[in-house]
């Protein structure tokens, strides 16, 4: 299982190997939003909590596709099936490094684009609190749709439109906690249910997304 | 243990294209597979590896003993044929590589990185990969694509020692390998057109 991990991380820092991609992705799309607001600061400080979960949502979605696609097309895939390490622990691992190579880099940055988008000041912990509980369900639900898409050519915008209804509970919460925080009201509640989804869909998702990858294998 | 194939149906893309196929790989031996193109080879294989259940029949002694070697060779382009074999050699919980680098002739390549191989020694990469993970029966489909004469050798003589330390192969191959094994033609087991048992769930899939 650590082979896998270091073998995916190795990956993704060597050449197109994806890194930073979504970083960057969410760095222009939340640079964009003042430019098509406007000088008004005080409606994107309103706004600064929606902008920030919407552009990770979606810097997320944006990396999936690689996920299990290329794994598929050398046939990493087959062989990871027919390996003594079980497919759920397998996609476990690669939800992980999907997290760690997209969700963690973008919990890092949010507080640099909070201050552009003129977040209020108490709103910046829970902001950074909601992406670090609601980013990983992102991934662990993304690698579903990244098992159920994996052997359709061109399959992206289909996972997309499968994959955002799912991520509507983790927005939900995830963003009310960080709009909640930000007009110094107290997020705890929202930020507990956050927590629990994230936790129920690293707990189930795994085998849901195994049962989807042996059906595409056959 | 033996490899044990009894009365096995499999389809492909949920039509039947072999029934009935049995045969036995014993310890020390193996089995050449023929048949003509679309008659179902890579379907039993990928059966017998479990990648996808048979209609009909049973496999016994495949369970956590297969490794399988397939068109594709599972190789990462960005990383070198160290990190490649070494990965899989720690998927399968070994770790001695040195040994399958030697036997494809692989040590001069070794920190080359995967992606600029040629066809022949990727393939020879891929096959390194089987002795890496220490498991007794070898499933190979068509090993010998874009292999030259000298690589074919090479990947004899590796079947040859993986059999005498009581190893089994199951080939698929077109070409003469120089083995000394006993060859199943899979072209009498075609399933009838007609029989399309079993195949009804692939309409929800």
């Amino acid at each position: 299982m650590i082979a896998l991990l270091r073998r995916d991380l190795m990956l993704a820092f060597r050449a197109g190997g994806g890194f930073g991609l979504g970083l960057a992705f969410f760095l222009i799309v939340t640079v964009l939003v003042p430019f098509s607001v406007g000088p008004q600061s005080d409606l994107l400080s309103t706004i600064a909590p929606g902008v920030l979960w919407l552009g990770a949502l979606l810097a997320c979605l944006l990396s999936l596709d690689r996920l299990l696609a290329l794994d598929f097309e050398d046939g990493t895939l087959d062989l990871l099936a027919t390996a003594p390490l079980p497919l759920e622990a397998a996609l476990s691992i690669k939800a992980l490094s999907h997290w760690l190579t997209t969700g963690l880099p973008l919990v890092i940055a949010a507080p640099v684009l909070g201050v552009m988008l003129n977040l209020a000041p108490a709103g910046f912990i829970w902001v950074i609190a909601s992406l670090a509980l609601g980013t990983p369900a992102l991934s662990v639900i993304g690698t579903f749709g990244a098992a159920l898409t994996v052997g359709i050519k061109r399959g992206g915008l289909l996972m997309s439109l499968l994959v955002l209804p799912l991520y509507v509970p983790t927005l939900i919460f995830g963003a009310e906690a960080a709009r909640r925080g930000a007009i110094g009201l107290d997020g705890t509640t929202p930020l507990i249910l956050l927590a629990g989804i994230t936790l129920g869909t690293i707990a189930l998702m795994p085998f849901a997304s195994a049962a989807v990858l042996r059906m595409t294998l056959r | 243990m033996a490899l044990c194939i009894q009365g096995v149906a499999v389809a492909r893309g949920g039509v039947p294209v072999l029934s009935g196929v049995s045969f036995t790989v014993a310890p020390g031996t193996a089995l050449i597979l023929r048949g003509p193109n679309g008659a179902g080879k890579t379907t039993l294989l990928r059966t017998i590896a479990g990648l996808q259940p048979p209609l009909s029949g049973r496999i016994d002694g495949a369970e956590e003993t297969i490794a399988y070697a397939g068109h594709a060779d599972g190789l990462k382009a960005m990383l070198s044929v160290t990190e490649n074999l070494t990965f899989w050699a720690q998927v399968f919980g070994q770790s001695d590589i040195d040994a399958a680098l030697a036997a494809y002739q692989l040590d001069p390549l070794a920190d080359r990185l995967a992606g600029t191989l040629s066809a022949g020694q990727k393939r020879r990469l891929g096959l390194a990969r089987l002795m890496v993970t220490g498991r007794p029966i070898w499933v190979l489909d068509e090993p010998t694509v874009s292999l030259d004469a000298q690589a074919v050798a090479m990947f004899a003589q590796a079947v040859t020692a993986h059999l005498a330390a009581g190893g089994m192969a199951l080939i698929a191959t077109h070409i003469d390998l120089g083995l000394n094994a006993e060859t199943f033609d899979i072209t009498p087991y075609r399933a009838q057109p007609e029989q399309r048992s079993g195949a009804s769930d692939e309409a929800f899939l």
